[in-house]
């Protein structure tokens, strides 16, 4: 990987950072609201479900994980056992598409009418 | 009022790191021997050294050239902690009448307290750290106003005396040892900084990257340590903005 894709995955990473210091204090705070006024699944499903606004907020949050995991974790494993090369980058790469992918997949779960 | 003679004042035991063979050994292969050393007053760690040297063993080696803080030689761990030992006293660093000495880390061993500097130096190189001008010596001198902005960035890291105190205790460089360090980043920063270079674009593309500027986790231990009290941290900050507005213009 040339310096130039080095410096776009610092980039990216950082970008991703201030994303998801936003998202996960949203997240916190929907997540305090809903345990403290005893919502039930089904309650929070009905306001999750068709709710465009709600879905397009953690879309994005998982594209930020999906991003921010694996080039911070590519950059833990090369400090601690000293990997470089095609192997860590083929490793780390699954592990977003993993996170994306399930991601993704739970946010569908709650928006789509009928799923889950 | 009693007056203070070195008699008066003890002794204090300094544990100094000894190579087992001569020449070109790990820094992991060797071992601490003790020695008792009178105390004096004003006593700098560098004096202990060269005590133990002159009175007590003279096969011990390490460098040293200034012994004012210039000329950045004599950098040793002291007590876990990289320091410039000519202008640091023992009462400053001494614990309970003990000194341990051994070898900058993150660089090859010569033989005892001597590192062998090669790669500190060669990374400033690879940094870029060559200042290129555009004028010949035919030309008339080339004035950077002492106000600018540029030139009061520039001034807070060109005191670097290349002691090698933050390279020892950079963490990142232990991990990644192809990482160029605080020095030479700074040393790369002042040039950027330098209105007269022509050659940034050049110099931001070696001090980008996972060896570069963009590895470094802000852990600062540069900026404690450093016996020149020179913003570090803050050059290699400097260094990750400008590369990022280089690269979103596309000239990374």
């Amino acid at each position: 990987m040339n310096t130039r894709a080095q410096a776009y995955l610092w980039f990216a990473q950082r970008l991703s950072a201030g994303l998801l210091g936003f998202f996960v204090l949203v997240h916190l705070a929907t997540m305090i609201y809903a345990v403290r006024n005893g919502l039930s699944a089904a309650e929070i499903l009905s306001r999750t479900r068709g709710n465009t606004p709600w879905m397009l907020f953690y879309v994005l949050f998982v594209l930020s994980v999906a991003v921010h995991v694996p080039i911070g974790l590519r950059n833990i494993l090369a400090e601690t056992f000293a990997w470089r090369g095609r192997g860590l980058e083929l490793l780390v790469l699954a592990i977003g598409g993993f996170f994306l992918v399930f991601g993704l997949r739970a946010v569908w779960a709650v928006y789509a009418p009928g799923a889950a | 009022m009693d007056q203070i003679t070195p008699q008066s004042l003890g002794s204090i035991q300094v544990s100094v790191w000894r190579s087992s063979g001569p020449g070109g050994v790990a820094a992991g292969d060797g071992r601490f021997e003790t020695f008792e050393v009178p105390r004096a007053p004003s006593q700098t760690v560098l004096d202990v050294v060269t005590h133990i040297q002159r009175h007590l063993d003279p096969t011990l080696t390490y460098r040293f050239a200034c012994r004012v803080g210039v000329c950045g030689s004599c950098a040793m761990v002291v007590n876990g902690e990289a320091r410039w030992t000519c202008r640091t006293h023992v009462d400053k660093v001494s614990k309970d009448d003990r000194l341990e000495i051994s070898p900058l880390r993150n660089l090859p061993v010569i033989r005892d307290l001597a590192t062998d500097m090669s790669e500190f130096f060669d990374k400033w190189a690879r940094a870029r750290g060559q200042f290129t001008g555009s004028r010949t010596r035919h030309d008339p001198f080339e004035v950077v106003s002492p106000q600018s902005a540029e030139r009061r960035q520039a001034d807070l890291g060109i005191e670097c005396i290349g002691c090698g105190v933050c390279y020892s205790s950079c963490d990142v460089v232990e991990w990644k040892p192809d990482y160029l360090g605080p020095a030479a980043m700074n040393r790369a920063w002042t040039l950027i900084n330098d209105t007269r270079d022509q050659t940034n674009r050049e110099r931001l593309a070696a001090v980008a990257g996972d060896a570069g500027c963009h590895a470094c986790h802000t852990h600062m231990t540069c900026t404690e340590r450093c016996p020149k009290h020179l913003p570090l941290t803050a050059a290699i900050a400097g260094l990750k903005r400008a590369t990022t507005r280089a690269l979103l213009k596309g000239e990374l």
